[in-house]
């Protein structure tokens, strides 16, 4: 299982000396060799809550019918000297003006898009398909575990308390299981605090925890400890945002900057998760500006503060976003979308064979459409993920990640 | 003794009644361990002296008694409610007192930002002080209330039938539709609950079907004039998944769409203002509907989503899916199925009484059994008042608003639930480092007398400052009833020796001063607490 992880390695430091004998490689790849042993490779999954209407995030402009099913919501085909339109990408798509910061990733192609990705289960319930999302197992309820703590117990390496995190109040479902993952919503708020000798009580609650008790409560309590102290010792909190980058007040903007500390603190990070919530909109959903274009704006930022300040270390670094369904391909009576099929994923990082729309377009034409309301699903979600963990968390057989599934084609979304 | 003897008795027989025939009601058991674990489960655990009370009246009556809460003197917990004032307010009150934005007057600067603007009258006067207001009552009313039974479905049903007091309009609706809905029916029948809820402004605006209308409506006037709207499934599909059937409840798409088109024109008048439900046949869908093989004949119009409703109620689903969502809550995460179908029988039986499934569930062997005892993981709201009330804290108002914050950073905020799920009722949501440190914190804060409105007297707890073994002792039978696990015990007695929570005087002659505080605070941060 360390095989291939050495084996890329190698290639990382390979590929950097052979680009030295040309020109002068870029500093980041430089670095990235150098550095490549004490550094990990680190996951960031984005979950985007309430089912995202993917045909706003990444517009289908292209589709002769788009702008038809969407009277009042449809975002405006790409023109020059139009900044409020969509931001064109290959001719077909543009991405929502409102992520028009992430453009400049796609121009370095180190943003890709996965198009009419989805679950091949059918439900249009939020709560079971974030439960089959996370689980990885569309259909089945009953897996006790999610597929990022199945992917994080795959790896035999030294094992860090910080190895799998989530950002936020509630360990994520796609965590749950042995991976040891921990979750917490500031990173400054995370030790025991007392008036006075708050040491005295550390350790008293520590020792409470620390009896070889296997359940959920003293699992989690010894896991807790362990992350306290490496904490801080690394002390990751104090790290100011780098390179001018800029995060928004918003919970995703606060998560993945804590995200980018506990990476540049080389805490050793290899899986991080985080959610951003409010797209859910049935009413008022808007087009170029409005209710989703906040939503998006926001995530857009975030992104692009995240990647600003992690710099050449996102040489390291994938961050992967996914949403339940998708929404409906016409709009509603209140301007809004319902519940939908399938959706976008967007891809950015290190490794990735950016700007290219990845995945099979189905078409928008009524016969074209899942049940004659949403987009279909081409490209299965298991097949990005596996192949996003197999490559960047070195799987060697990232299927297995996925009980029930015998694997996909490759997409091809990484280098 | 006879006497007593005989009020046990009736009691069961009143109990016994109301479970139905389904099953030979056993007797439950009235030991100190029944006491505690019923404290743990129909109430917000046991204050000092509660095992004591209950043990006066009888187990069985006392279970009578909860069921029965208008009869119980609550006025002490009314008074400090009292001096919450948007509680009592209708809709109309509230948008008048929390206006949504102030009127830009004469002394308004033209420059300000709408956030300005907002921020401009004091903070008792925003309409987040609605919400803030609604939290602080319910941390104040599940540690004060005698009512406790009442205060634990409350919480049951305003999270099965939740709304996120963020979305939009809903913060002016939450004080009426916890007050006027939720509260009178929460020991009451389930259809009456299911009847306020749909035509409840609340929830007609957080899932959206206020807005729905038949698919070919254009209004003629207004800001929308002569743009088509048309239905939003958005209730239709919620009201079946989550407040019914359940998801596996047999319904399919077309069943969603058919029962939004039955809800057409069940909207809001003046939702700014007074906003009461309305009917509005002129965006309803008047055409034929066929939900779950049921055809409904065109031209019913209000009788449609009537219709809808009391098939829903009716449907054996429903039954199943809220006694699982009752068993999951009283019993265990795992709900044994013997049971699940038992308290469904009663909701079948009863047409969903509430009162009638509760006494089958306290009638039921698997209530009371070695395995269900301390089974469940408090949320982090049960666990903030379990150990208020474990400490015999007393709490005004203020301490209220610190509480419902410390819940929130444990990851529960009072009506803080985005998704219409509500929050998990399963322990491995609320077990995570982060949250495990909130509850460790919040004890300390708790004992270290940090919390400003908590009246807290650890004096009877202390009286052994002197003598630290006995100290321990009686932290552990107030706290945990006694109920510490061998390891646990080893752990606090060490600590016994740790000179910060045993201090010697200076000359190190004098008797030791015993850190009950902090000793107190590692009990209700223990594993063993964080269980109910």
């Amino acid at each position: 299982m360390t095989m291939p992880m050495l084996t890329r390695r190698a290639l990382l430091k390979g590929g950097a000396c052979a680009l030295a004998a040309v020109a002068a490689p870029p500093r980041f790849l430089a670095r990235a060799a150098l550095a490549a042993d004490a550094r990990r490779k680190v996951l960031v999954a984005v979950f985007q809550r309430g089912a995202v209407d993917g045909l706003s995030m990444v517009v289908p402009y292209g589709d002769r019918d788009y702008a038809g099913a969407r009277a009042s919501i449809a975002i405006r085909a790409p023109q020059a000297g139009d900044a409020g339109a969509a931001v064109d990408l290959d001719g077909f798509f543009g991405l929502h003006p409102a992520l028009a910061p992430l453009a400049a990733l796609w121009q370095s192609r180190t943003l890709a898009v996965v198009h009419a990705c989805g679950s091949p289960d059918t439900t249009r319930s939020h709560f079971d398909a974030q439960d089959y999302m996370e689980s990885g197992t569309p259909g089945v309820k009953s897996t006790p575990d999610g597929w990022l703590a199945r992917a994080a117990v795959t790896q035999p390496s030294p094992t860090s308390p910080f190895r799998a995190v989530a950002l936020g109040p509630t360990l994520p479902r796609a965590l749950r299981g042995d991976a040891g993952a921990i979750s917490l919503a500031s990173l400054d708020r995370f030790d025991v605090r007392a008036t006075s000798e708050a040491a005295a009580a550390r350790q008293g609650f520590e020792s409470l925890y620390a009896q070889s008790v296997h359940d959920l409560l003293h699992g989690t309590g010894r896991e807790t400890f362990e992350a306290v102290r490496m904490l801080k010792r690394a002390n990751a909190s104090r790290l100011a945002p780098a390179n001018n980058a800029e995060y928004p007040r918003s919970r995703l903007g606060q998560s993945l900057r804590q995200i980018a500390q506990l990476i540049r603190a080389d805490v050793g990070l290899e899986i991080a998760f985080t959610d951003a919530d409010g797209w859910d909109t049935h009413v008022g959903q808007g087009a170029e500006q409005g209710q989703l274009a906040a939503r998006l704006r926001d995530f857009g930022a975030s992104l692009t503060a995240f990647t600003q300040d992690l710099g050449d270390r996102m040489s390291d670094v994938i961050v992967l976003t996914m949403s339940e369904f998708g929404r409906t391909v016409a709009e509603n009576g209140n301007r809004g979308t319902d519940h939908g099929h399938a959706t976008a994923m967007l891809l950015l990082g290190g490794g990735v064979r950016g700007g290219k729309v990845y995945g099979r377009w189905p078409g928008l034409a009524r016969e074209r459409l899942y049940e004659g309301r949403d987009l279909a699903v081409t490209t299965d979600f298991r097949a990005l993920f596996a192949e996003v963990a197999g490559r960047q968390l070195g799987i060697a057989n990232p299927v297995s990640l996925f009980p029930g599934w015998t694997g996909g084609p490759q997409l091809g979304v990484l280098s | 003794m006879s006497i007593r003897l005989v009020t046990v008795l009736l009691a069961l027989c009143v109990l016994a009644s109301g479970a139905s025939a389904h099953a030979a009601t056993p007797t439950p058991p009235a030991d100190d361990a029944a006491i505690v674990h019923a404290l743990s489960r129909l109430a917000f655990g046991a204050r000092p002296g509660d095992i004591e009370r209950v043990k006066a009246i009888g187990l069985a009556a006392w279970i009578e008694r909860q069921l029965e809460p208008r009869r119980l003197d609550d006025r002490a917990v009314e008074r400090t409610l009292a001096t919450l004032p948007s509680l009592p307010m209708s809709i109309a009150e509230l948008h008048k007192e929390y206006p949504r934005l102030p009127a830009r007057d004469k002394s308004a600067d033209p420059q300000m930002t709408p956030r300005a603007l907002y921020e401009r009258p004091p903070p008792e006067k925003r309409p987040i002080r609605i919400v803030a207001e609604m939290q602080a009552a319910r941390l104040v009313r599940a540690i004060e209330s005698e009512r406790q039974l009442e205060e634990v479905m409350v919480d049951f049903w305003f999270n099965h039938f939740n709304v996120h007091a963020a979305k939009g309009e809903v913060k002016w609706y939450l004080t009426s539709y916890e007050r006027d809905v939720i509260r009178p029916h929460a020991l009451g029948r389930f259809g009456d609950l299911l009847r306020g809820t749909a035509t409840h402004p609340a929830m007609l605006f957080y899932l959206d079907n206020w807005l729905s209308t038949r698919p070919d409506f254009t209004p003629r006037f207004g800001p929308n004039r002569g743009k088509r709207a048309g239905l939003n499934e958005n209730y239709a599909r919620e009201l079946m998944e989550l407040h019914t059937l359940g998801v596996d409840g047999g319904y399919t798409q077309k069943d969603v769409t058919e029962v939004a088109r039955a809800f057409t024109g069940w909207t809001i008048d003046r939702p700014r203002d007074a906003a009461r439900f309305v009917f509005r046949p002129l965006v309803h869908d008047r055409g034929e509907k066929t939900i779950l093989g049921l055809r409904i004949s065109a031209g019913g119009g209000q009788g449609d989503g009537e219709r809808v409703l009391s098939l829903l109620l009716h449907h054996p689903a429903t039954a199943r899916f809220i006694a699982t969502k009752l068993v999951r809550r009283f019993v265990s995460d795992e709900p044994p199925p013997a049971l699940v179908e038992r308290v469904a029988a009663t909701f079948r039986a009863t047409e969903g009484d509430i009162k009638a499934m509760l006494r089958a569930l306290v009638a039921s062997p698997e209530f009371w059994a070695p395995e269900a005892r301390r089974a469940k993981i408090k949320k982090p709201f049960e666990y903030v008042a379990s150990a208020v009330r474990a400490v015999g804290g007393h709490v005004d108002a203020r301490a209220g608003f610190a509480l419902a914050r410390y819940a929130a950073e444990m990851g529960e905020g009072l009506y803080g639930a985005q998704p219409p799920t509500g929050y998990p009722d399963r322990a491995e949501a609320w077990v995570n480092a982060g949250a495990l440190l909130a509850r460790m914190n919040f004890a300390l804060a708790l004992t270290q007398g940090r919390l400003p409105g908590v009246t807290l007297d650890l004096s009877p707890l202390a009286v052994d400052r002197g003598a630290p073994d006995a100290a321990l002792e009686r932290l552990l039978v107030a706290l945990l009833h006694g109920e510490a696990s061998a390891p646990t015990r080893a752990v606090l007695t060490a600590q016994l020796t740790n000179p910060e929570i045993r201090r010697q005087t200076p000359d190190d002659r004098g008797p030791a001063d015993t850190d009950v505080e902090k000793l107190a605070a590692l009990v209700i941060g223990s594993p063993e607490f964080q269980r109910r």
